[in-house]
């Protein structure tokens, strides 16, 4: 690395560390007596459970994890044979072939059972359906936190946010039943200050792709970046986290540095990425110049970038407001505007959308979005379709002419 | 052709019916009146009828549409339900709809509700968010506020506001409705052969597409009509049928199934019009009787969460009450809530030593020859099995 960078990798690292850690007590909750709850990443309410005790697995990060490590195709199939269709979600699949190989990690890490299955069903039906299946498989206790999709264009209404909020306060009860002690609501709203001091960095980092040329790639670089803010949120390694991150985006900034030598053309990607081809999907973008100035991916978890903040005032409240405006609990009208906002605000040249077929939450609307934008939007809309999972489904020259058509026609 | 054939004949008619010519004379008989639309599985019927509306079952195309217009809005890996009833607005065939309503039956069904907004702006599109977290305190408040909204929509469109007696009113006569077909699916689970599936099917899904009191009259002459049947009783394997609570299959395939021998006598063919297990116990507020119905009396079913393993176990119990040989899942392609469901079933019917087939279906298949193949081997060797068993 030249000298007069100071700051670059500096988040990769402590992410590393985190994740290290992360895992390491988790591994041994159980041998120190330690509850476990297994929730999602969508609208998902760390801070709270923390604040009851619990550790936490995300099995969609498990998922992802397995993915890119190129070990999801093993897991996929155990769960075929166990009668799973080949058309459901490959996360559910990856987790429950995982489940049946001993629950270990592709790093190693032995991952506990669940002692409570949080089901925050913010904007996907198929976490009912994964929780519910793990209830059975573990035999472990399931409680749903029910987030009405949001209808219109004004966002939550009143009823449903007090709805949400009614909810997590009776979680609180179940899980002081779990874990045997009692909720502390000072250690919850220290964490939640936390929190947003971490969103207000995280918006930071992803606004700076406003800026020409972008030093961040707010997809292909933003997946990472975003773990922290989705696991481990309310956590000072979280907060630290970000200050490095911040510091190097500014550090690219000053320098003019960019995720490519040259920018060229600015995209927005909406969809989940396809992790089993992650660099090569990836290059077959540097290759042309075109950097992610955003993209509704990176706003799986929630969304900040539009004013959103957790409030310590208010810290259960807040938290349904949080989960009922996550991306994809939001309607296609909701959806449309923010990437409209996107193309416009970031000043980018195209729209891609990346489908994902085993994805129903992403790729039913995805197409007709297609439609809208081709005739609303100035700029050209790429479409293209992949399974993130699974590789077997990864037509690469397929893909290769496709990006190519487009950035040729830019 | 017999009276009971005839009224069969004439509700397959309407049910096949793509330009919906019933709900249209419907509507021009008088001033006022609406017509609102609703993607599977289930609506409360009760409050848009309650509000001056007929609530139309809108499932599909089945096997009388090419899926052309609605090809560039949903990919091809997605249910043909989804994609046919898009099919069928863009045709301009649901024009007579002042409203279409989704739920949170999964994401299609979800995503749906915005593809639909957009297609067509000056339609009323709701979503309804059914309640999840069925033991959560606030899950009955919020679902009745949510009623209540929902009447106040249609009434928009009606220019009615319902009283608590006309809810009440309503819901009297789709509990009519409920128990005429809860006794024809009895007349079938007794004596298979004395109605067959596909004309229970016929009459089950007219429910959704008329005039609830033209339809109970219509059951009830065909329940008087019935016993005087004269029919020869068949041999074969009674079997229930899961996994068809949203798409449809077509008639052709309930039929192949009757001719393979493999006799249903329970299912979740249309299962919104027929979900409840039981009269609903009534309250005094008919709003919170429409509430006590999702909450308490729903078949169990992947159409709403249930605690885990109470839907596999209704399954095993229903299959037990009705005395079935096995179960036959059949599924739509690419449903995925019945994929998942299918997982967990089959270990509680594996449990419980009942046998069961799958069979995978699409709103248009060009033969059903596979299926009839697959059917009679199930049904023989169910057959087989308790014959060995006898002489063991
Ligand atoms: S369907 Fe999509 S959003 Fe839902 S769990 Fe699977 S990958 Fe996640
Ligand atoms: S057929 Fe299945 S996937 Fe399709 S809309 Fe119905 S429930 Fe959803």
């Amino acid at each position: 690395m030249n000298a007069t960078f100071q700051h670059q990798g500096a988040g990769q690292k402590i992410q590393k560390e985190l994740l290290n850690d992360w895992y390491q007590h988790l591994e041994d909750a159980p041998s120190r007596g330690e509850k476990v709850a297994y929730l999602f990443i969508s609208g998902n309410i760390g801070e709270l459970l923390q604040a009851c005790g619990l550790h936490l697995v995300y099995p969609e990060v498990n998922a992802l994890q397995c993915g890119i490590k190129k070990v999801a195709g093993p897991n996929i199939l155990a769960a075929e044979d166990l009668g799973y269709s080949g058309d459901v979600c490959g996360y559910v699949k990856n987790d429950i072939g995982m489940m049946l190989g001993g629950n270990k990690m592709p790093h190693g890490t032995q991952l506990p059972k669940p002692d409570l299955l949080v089901c925050n069903y913010a904007g996907c039906a198929t976490y009912l359906r994964w929780f519910e299946a793990l209830a059975e498989f573990y035999d472990a206790e399931m409680v749903v936190i029910d987030v009405p999709y949001l209808r219109g264009m004004g966002g939550a209404t009143k009823e449903e946010v007090k709805y949400v909020e009614d909810q997590l306060r009776e979680l609180v009860v179940t899980c002081e039943r779990i874990t045997g002690q009692e909720f502390d609501p000072a250690a919850y709203e220290r964490a939640i200050e936390c929190t947003v001091k971490s969103e207000d960095l995280w918006v930071q980092v992803l606004e700076s792709a406003k800026h020409t040329p972008s030093p961040i790639d707010a997809y292909f670089e933003a997946v990472f970046f975003m773990a922290p803010i989705y696991t481990m949120r309310g956590t000072q390694g979280c907060l630290d986290y970000y200050q490095a991150v911040a510091k190097e985006v500014q550090e690219r900034l000053d320098m003019g540095m960019g995720p490519v030598a040259e920018e060229k053309v600015r995209i927005v990607i909406e969809g989940p990425p396809a992790w089993p081809h992650f660099r090569k999907f990836w290059e077959m973008f540097k290759k042309w110049g075109a950097v992610s100035v955003a993209s509704t991916y990176s706003k799986v978890g929630g969304i900040w970038d539009l004013g959103f903040r957790h409030d310590v005032s208010r810290p259960f409240e807040s938290m349904a407001e949080y989960m009922l405006g996550c991306y994809t609990n939001r309607n296609w009208g909701m959806r449309s505007e923010l990437i409209r906002g996107y193309l416009e605000d970031y000043s980018a040249d195209a729209l891609v959308i990346h489908s994902v077929k085993s994805c129903r939450s992403f790729s039913v609307g995805q197409a007709d979005l297609r439609e809208q934008f081709i005739l609303d939007f100035e700029g050209p809309t790429l479409f293209i379709d992949i399974d993130p999972s699974y590789p077997l489904y990864f037509a690469e020259a397929l893909v290769k002419n496709r990006i190519y058509a487009i950035f040729v026609a830019l | 052709m017999s009276r009971l054939e005839q009224l069969v004949q004439t509700a397959r008619l309407e049910v096949e019916d793509n330009e919906f010519a019933v709900a249209r004379a419907w509507k021009a008989e008088e001033a006022g009146r609406a017509c609102v639309g609703y993607f599977p599985v289930y609506v409360p019927a009760e409050v848009i009828w309650a509000a001056g509306a007929l609530p139309v079952a809108v499932w599909g195309g089945g096997d009388k549409i090419e899926v052309e217009l609605a090809d560039a809005r949903i990919q091809s890996f997605i249910c043909s339900i989804s994609r046919s009833t898009l099919e069928l607005g863009l045709l301009g065939k649901l024009d007579f709809l002042e409203g279409m309503l989704f739920s949170s039956l999964c994401d299609v069904a979800r995503n749906l509700s915005g593809v639909w907004a957009r297609n067509f702006p000056g339609t009323y599109v709701d979503y309804l968010h059914y309640p999840q977290n069925l033991k959560s305190g606030a899950a009955r408040g919020y679902y009745r506020d949510d009623l209540e909204r929902l009447c106040g929509e249609v009434g928009k469109l009606t220019g009615r506001t319902p009283s608590d007696a006309d809810l009440a009113a309503a819901i009297e006569l789709y509990e009519e409705q409920r128990r005429l077909l809860r006794e024809l699916s009895a007349v079938r689970c007794e004596e298979p052969w004395r109605l067959s599936l596909e004309e229970l099917q016929i009459l089950v899904r007219a429910a959704g597409r008329r005039d609830p009191r033209r339809h109970n009259a219509v059951l009830v002459e065909v329940l008087e009509l019935l016993p005087q049947r004269e029919v020869r009783q068949k041999d074969g394997v009674r079997v229930v049928l899961e996994g068809s609570f949203c798409e449809q299959p077509a008639l052709e395939l309930l039929r192949t199934l009757d001719q393979a021998h493999c006799f249903v006598v329970d299912s979740d063919l249309g299962r919104g019009l027929r979900w409840f297990k039981e009269p609903l116990s009534r309250c005094g507020d008919p709003w919170d009787d429409l509430v006590t119905a999702y909450f308490d009396h729903a078949e169990g079913s992947v159409v709403r969460h249930h605690s885990p393993s109470e839907r596999s176990q209704r399954l095993v119990a229903r299959a037990r009450e009705s005395r079935a040989d096995g179960v036959m899942f059949c599924t739509a392609k690419f449903c995925e809530p019945a994929f998942y469901d299918f997982v967990l079933h089959k270990q509680a019917l594996d449990r419980a030593g009942i046998p069961y087939l799958a069979v995978e279906f699409e709103e248009k298949m060009g033969s059903f020859e596979s299926i009839r193949t697959q059917a009679e081997t199930f049904a023989e060797s169910i057959l087989f099995f308790t014959e060995e068993e006898a002489t063991a």
